[in-house]
């Protein structure tokens, strides 16, 4: 296990610019998840990690060591791809042996033997050992591909969207499987991902990319609390956070062009008249759709809210965040 | 657009079934006439009208294997009776076996010299192919066009520079100048084909293999390779199947030791009409190939429709 630091790394493909001037400190031991739309850089980033692309600028330095220019093999980390992991022609057995056999590190068999016990034991695809990886369902597949990853010890794991291919319930099992296995192993993870649950719940640390630059960095906690730009504060929460002109609920700090409410955030019973557009029960969380001034509204209500369509409803800003005209975050009383 | 599966009616499938069994007709029956005529006798072979049934004997098969020699009747009366089968078949024209013939050692060559370049225009096609495919190759393109331009005429027009060159370079008649002209003229179609199949590998498995520890040159061996054997294997049928038919230049270019089986065979009939022996040689001859696809078949039929279905 080790600290990873990447330090001013840049990539451009033609006239792409996939990654800019990306620095960060992965501290050892942690679940770093980055987010980002797609083109954001978030794969670009992984693959220079790995050393798959070699960066136009900057380095990256694995447990103290500069790795940039060494090859993906020298550089001891495992990853696991969001398709295509496994090898066809090869059984499950193979696919899992096939790390503990490379040259760097050319196991003896029985400790390759033993690996795969622990890893299929873990994983549970045990009874699949001797199935060629193509006779395997989506899932077992990526829980093989997850095992390969998982044999050796490597210095940092790169998973790029490793669930997104597979069905709701078995993302939901397989996201508490990795989270258990990354805390018992105290290993080091960098994980890319679309799904907001899978960030909130597995990261010590979010990193949030926007065409190719870092923009924010910490912990999912304080992400989602204390965006620095309205960008950040857009990609976490669910329903969004609504985003609405500054001076909607009266006076806002100099600068703020609109001011950016999360539905949980917005208190009912005082406050400016808002008028009931729709009411949605989801079962875990009731949303209340609403029109103020023209501009719509989603808040989370009680499951046995007695409002319906039309009613009218008092709200008031509550911890609201505010952005200047470029996106960027001004705090109160600045 | 839709397509349906329809059960085909009686007759459809009644004319169906008779053009299936002309057209194996149309195709088989030179092959089993050649194939006949190799258990003809030589009087047989020539019969007008033609035999259809006859009486099997290897003469054919003995003619061509050996060279004979006709003696005096009191020369075969020293000699005693004859010891073999193939001896009394020999002596029933006054003749002895003196040898054995140049077809073997042609035969031979054939193998050599086809399966010889057939290896190494596959192994270099694999390794441009994989070239191609997965590096930035500067002028691409332009590379990919120039390999193909080289089909683009028949081989056989440049047979003057070729054999100038050849004698030039001392390899006419030898097995490596041969093996050499075989390969750069399948090397084209062998890059091309193979290209095509690596190209539907995804590069996802070398890159995991180079995560897994493997260098670039293992991950292709280890990885790409077992998934491209297909593809290998049918194009490898290809450049054996043109390297071992190919007749012109290997009479223009060989004339002794290097001489394959395609110029030696018509050679034979100079040597008292022997039909049977020549449908020997080329019953023979054809096994090798027949033998290589039927073992590489189970490739073949996904090698030809590469392209049309995803795996």
């Amino acid at each position: 296990m080790a600290e990873i630091v990447l330090s001013g790394l840049g990539k451009s493909f033609g006239a792409t610019v996939a990654v800019e001037d990306l620095s960060l400190t992965i501290p050892d031991g942690a679940f770093v998840v980055l987010l980002g739309p797609t083109g954001a850089g978030k794969t670009t980033t992984l693959r220079l990690i790995a050393g798959l692309e070699t960066p136009d600028r900057g380095r990256v330095v694995i447990g103290g060591r500069e790795v940039t220019t060494l090859t993906p093999a020298q550089r001891n980390l495992a990853m696991v791809f969001q398709q295509y992991s496994l090898y066809p022609h090869m059984t499950v057995r193979e696919n899992l042996a096939f790390p503990l056999k490379s040259p760097m590190i050319n196991a003896p068999p029985e400790e390759i033997e033993r690996r795969i016990a622990e890893v299929s034991s873990v994983l549970q695809i045990g009874h699949k050992l001797n199935n060629r990886a193509t006779a395997l369902s989506g899932g077992e597949m990526q829980r093989v591909s997850i095992g390969r990853a998982l044999v050796r010890e490597p210095h940092l794991f790169l998973m790029d969207e490793p669930l997104s291919s597979l069905d709701a319930k078995l993302r939901a099992d397989l996201r508490v499987e990795l989270k258990r296995i990354q805390s018992d192993l105290g290993a080091t993870f960098l994980y890319v991902t679309h799904d907001q649950i899978e960030a909130m719940t597995m990261a010590t640390h979010i990193g949030v990319l926007h065409d190719g630059r870092l923009v924010q960095f910490g912990s999912p906690r304080d992400i989602y609390a204390n965006p620095n730009s309205l960008y950040v504060a857009t990609r976490l929460g669910q329903p969004r956070i609504n985003v609405l002109p500054a001076n909607l609920f009266g006076s806002a700090p100099t600068g703020a062009e609109v001011i950016g409410l999360r539905p949980e955030h917005i208190h009912q019973g005082e406050g400016r008249d808002a008028r009931v557009i729709r009411v949605e029960h989801l079962g875990d969380q009731t949303r209340l759709h609403l029109t103020l001034d023209g501009h719509p509204v989603v808040t989370l209500t009680d499951a046995h809210t007695p409002l319906v369509s039309g009613d009218t409803v008092a709200i008031r800003p509550e911890a609201p965040l505010y952005f200047d005209a470029q996106g960027a975050r001004v705090t109160q009383g600045a | 657009m839709s397509f349906s599966v329809t059960e085909p009616t009686r007759i459809e499938k009644w004319v169906a079934g008779v053009l299936v069994v002309v057209y194996a007709v149309v195709t088989l029956l030179p092959l089993i006439w050649i194939i006949g005529t190799g258990f003809k006798s030589p009087s047989d072979a020539i019969a007008y009208p033609p035999k259809v049934v006859f009486d099997p004997t290897l003469e054919g098969y003995v003619n061509l294997f050996t060279s004979r020699a006709r003696l005096t009747p009191d020369a075969l009366e020293e000699l005693g009776p004859p010891e073999t089968w193939y001896d009394r078949i020999t002596r029933q024209y006054d003749m002895v076996i003196t040898g054995p013939s140049l077809y073997g050692e042609r035969f031979l060559n054939s193998v050599f010299i086809g399966f010889g370049s057939t290896f190494l225009s596959v192994f270099l096609g694999t390794l441009a192919a994989y070239a191609f495919s997965r590096f930035k190759v500067p002028l691409k393109d332009d590379l990919m066009f120039f390999i193909l331009s080289t089909r683009m005429m028949p081989p056989i027009a440049v047979a003057i520079p070729i054999f100038l060159m050849f004698r030039q370079l001392g390899l006419s008649d030898t097995h490596l100048g041969m093996i050499l002209l075989y390969t750069a003229v399948n090397l084209s179609l062998s890059v091309w084909l193979l290209k095509g199949f690596i190209d539907e590998i995804p590069v996802e498995y070398e890159e995991a293999a180079l995560i897994d520890g493997y260098t670039r040159f293992q991950a292709f061996y280890k990885v790409v390779l077992p998934q491209a054997t297909t593809g290998i294997a049918s194009t490898a049928i290809f450049c054996l199947i043109f390297a071992w038919n190919e007749y012109a230049f290997a009479v223009l270019l060989t004339s002794g030791t290097a001489q394959t089986a395609p110029p030696f065979i018509p050679t034979i009939i100079g040597v008292g009409k022997d039909w049977p022996a020549v449908a020997a040689g080329a019953t023979l001859f054809l096994l090798p190939v027949m033998v290589f696809t039927i073992l590489l078949r189970k490739h073949l039929l996904r090698g030809i429709t590469f392209g049309a279905v995803r795996k």
